[in-house]
């Protein structure tokens, strides 16, 4: 009784998962994000400075043994925050998107499950969210919050649920009318049940995709707080803030905007070729040929 | 008869929900930590001038009725006095906004003119090198911001090449590089929305029964399947103009151009609420305005979709 349909039905899938790696933008995209998170991970380890180290009689030095990247406009190491930077990405991409799984699962699941009021409660607050635009939504809530790592964090949270519960809850109508969760429901299983044992493994192919791409959003959300002066503030280092910062010296050192701004657009590339990837992987009826 | 119920439902639901939005901005504005009067005179300001320029601004009355005058002379067109520079808000975004339209605009027509083309080559050509070309383009620019974009173009156009100038100096052509950064998330969105949109449709029985009737293959694409085609690129764009609010925020503040961002961007620090809450009001409003419009565009190409959100 245990070992329902939908878990053992997903099994093949992950015996193929060498399979979706094949195509090469997608392995190349796992690839870096592998060492990207190992990077944030180890970035004490593995950055030559501290990052907020300043030594104003060594601003804006060119690429050295030393400081392999050269110094930023207060003297400080360009790669070190570089690396930092990547820890700050992560965490708030990690975090938000914790957040938005737990609210996603647990109303998108219910609403479907149950409709009524909670689905109609859902629906209506998640009609007037997508009626706001999101970044101007995250800007006026750190605007009125003030300007913190925690902060951003609930800004994004705020503004990123709605889209995952309105996928959860989709799929939850169309997984709800089907026979499996029909007769588990005949058997009398409770709706915690159905929805643990048997619509999660059933939810998790596009709810795994939503959440890779999710994560190359609030990259960029968090990065385009930052460059606005809303986000991460100094001396902690962000990749939007060392935009903005490098932008200040762009005649002098334009390498100090381009290496941010490689960073942030190849993590956020990574993230949407892994999600595109591990579509057609799940699903290959998206495999337009 | 059903159509026109179909307009006026999205246009109440539409005014519902610009009004909640204003709720919601007003509250925020109020709920800020550190009030712009205590941030204009600093922490040694005395009682009395506090209290005196608290009168002035209305900020002494109860919340309801500093909400209640906010929102009548907005809808009068009075979108307040800014703390930071005294003066009425209304003259001063009236003398920004053309720029920031035409900036979006410029940004649209990009998004359009190279995002369709691309796409609809990608579907004529599914599954060949055209196709994971044009896809793989497309997915690299979703991923590129305008704010990365935009310096990278500056770098190598403006400092490198010396094509244009590195800011905004007042001439039409300046707005090219911006436009350009502001407009290659939404070309690439139009150009993966109207491949999927083109290869769901040309695989459809009336499409196979106007080749079989004679017609050709062009005429085909340009008349039966264009039609149903565009509908879902329509959505894109009407969600793409909240990514150009946004992101005309940044583009400003980097470019230099004086319109309604880079105002924007610098009354946060300033805690200019008035400023901030006008703002976002009006974005809003156009953010909700362009995609009432597109739902009523919807309805008129497809009959199918007259009917209320789905519950």
């Amino acid at each position: 009784m245990a070992s329902s349909i939908p878990v053992s039905a997903s099994l093949p899938r992950l015996r193929r998962l060498p399979a979706a790696l094949a195509r090469p933008s997608t392995a190349l995209a796992a690839l870096f994000l592998a060492a990207l998170v190992v990077t944030a991970l180890f970035a004490p380890l593995l950055a030559p400075h501290r990052y907020d180290a300043q030594n104003p009689g060594n601003r804006l030095q060119p690429p050295s043994r030393v400081h392999p990247l050269g110094t930023d406009g207060v003297g400080r190491d360009v790669l070190s925050r570089l690396i930092y930077g990547a820890r700050v990405s992560l965490t708030i991409a990690v975090a938000v998107e914790a957040v938005e799984l737990l609210f996603g699962l647990t109303l998108g699941m219910l609403a479907g499950l149950r409709r009524g009021w909670l689905d109609n409660a859902v629906m209506r607050v998640t009609d007037l969210m997508f009626a706001f635009p999101d970044i101007l939504l995250a800007i006026l809530i750190t605007g009125t919050l003030g300007k913190s790592l925690f902060n951003v964090f609930v800004a994004l949270a705020l503004v990123g649920w709605p889209a995952m519960v309105r996928l959860v809850r989709s799929r939850t109508l169309t997984l709800g009318a089907e026979e499996f969760v029909l007769s588990a429901r005949a058997m009398g299983a409770s709706d915690g049940r159905i929805m643990l044992r048997h619509l999660l493994p059933n939810l998790l192919g596009p709810v795994v995709v939503a959440t890779t791409v999710g994560m190359g959003t609030i990259v960029l959300a968090e990065a385009t707080l930052s460059f606005l002066g809303l986000g991460i503030q100094e001396p902690f280092p962000s990749w939007g803030s060392m935009i903005n910062t490098g932008w200040q010296h762009r005649r002098s050192d334009p390498m100090l905007t381009v290496y941010p701004a490689v960073c942030l657009a190849a993590t956020i590339m990574a993230f949407n070729f892994l999600g595109d990837g591990l579509r057609d992987w799940l699903d290959p009826r998206s495999r337009h040929a | 008869m059903r159509f026109l119920l179909f307009i006026l439902q999205r246009c109440a639901f539409a005014v519902a929900t610009l009004w909640l939005l204003s709720v919601i901005t007003f509250s925020m504005g109020a709920m800020a930590p550190g009030g712009p009067v205590e941030v204009m005179l600093g922490q040694h300001a005395d009682p009395a001038s506090v209290a005196r320029l608290k009168k002035e601004f209305g900020l002494d009355q109860p919340l309801p009725v500093q909400y209640g005058r906010w929102i009548s002379g907005f809808v009068r067109g009075d979108l307040g006095t800014s703390y930071r520079f005294r003066e009425p808000i209304g003259p001063m975004l009236r003398e920004r906004y053309p720029i920031t339209v035409r900036l979006a605009l410029t940004a649209g027509a990009f998004a359009v003119l190279v995002g369709a083309p691309l796409g609809l080559a990608a579907a004529l050509r599914a599954g060949s090198w055209v196709d994971r070309l044009a896809t793989t383009t497309a997915l690299t620019g979703v991923s590129i911001p305008a704010f990365v974009l935009l310096p990278l173009l500056v770098l190598l156009f403006s400092l490198q090449l010396r094509w244009t100038p590195v800011t905004y100096e007042g001439e039409w052509w300046h707005l090219a590089l911006p436009a350009v950064a502001l407009g290659s998330r939404p070309a690439a969105l139009v150009a993966r929305m109207t491949r999927a949109s083109f290869l769901e449709t040309l695989g459809q029985d009336y499409i196979r029964t106007a080749r079989a009737k004679g017609l050709s293959w062009g005429r085909t694409v340009l008349t039966h399947a264009a039609k149903n085609a565009v509908i879902p690129v329509l959505t894109v764009l009407g969600t793409s103009v909240g990514y150009m609010l946004g992101g005309s925020f940044v583009v400003e503040t980097l470019f230099g151009i004086p319109g309604i961002g880079d105002i924007s961007v610098s009354s946060i620090p300033a805690r200019d609420y008035p400023m901030i809450q006008a703002v976002t009001l009006l974005a809003a409003a156009v953010f909700i305005g362009v995609n009432l419009l597109v739902d009523i565009l919807y309805g008129f190409l497809d009959p199918r979709l007259r009917v209320a959100p789905t519950p």
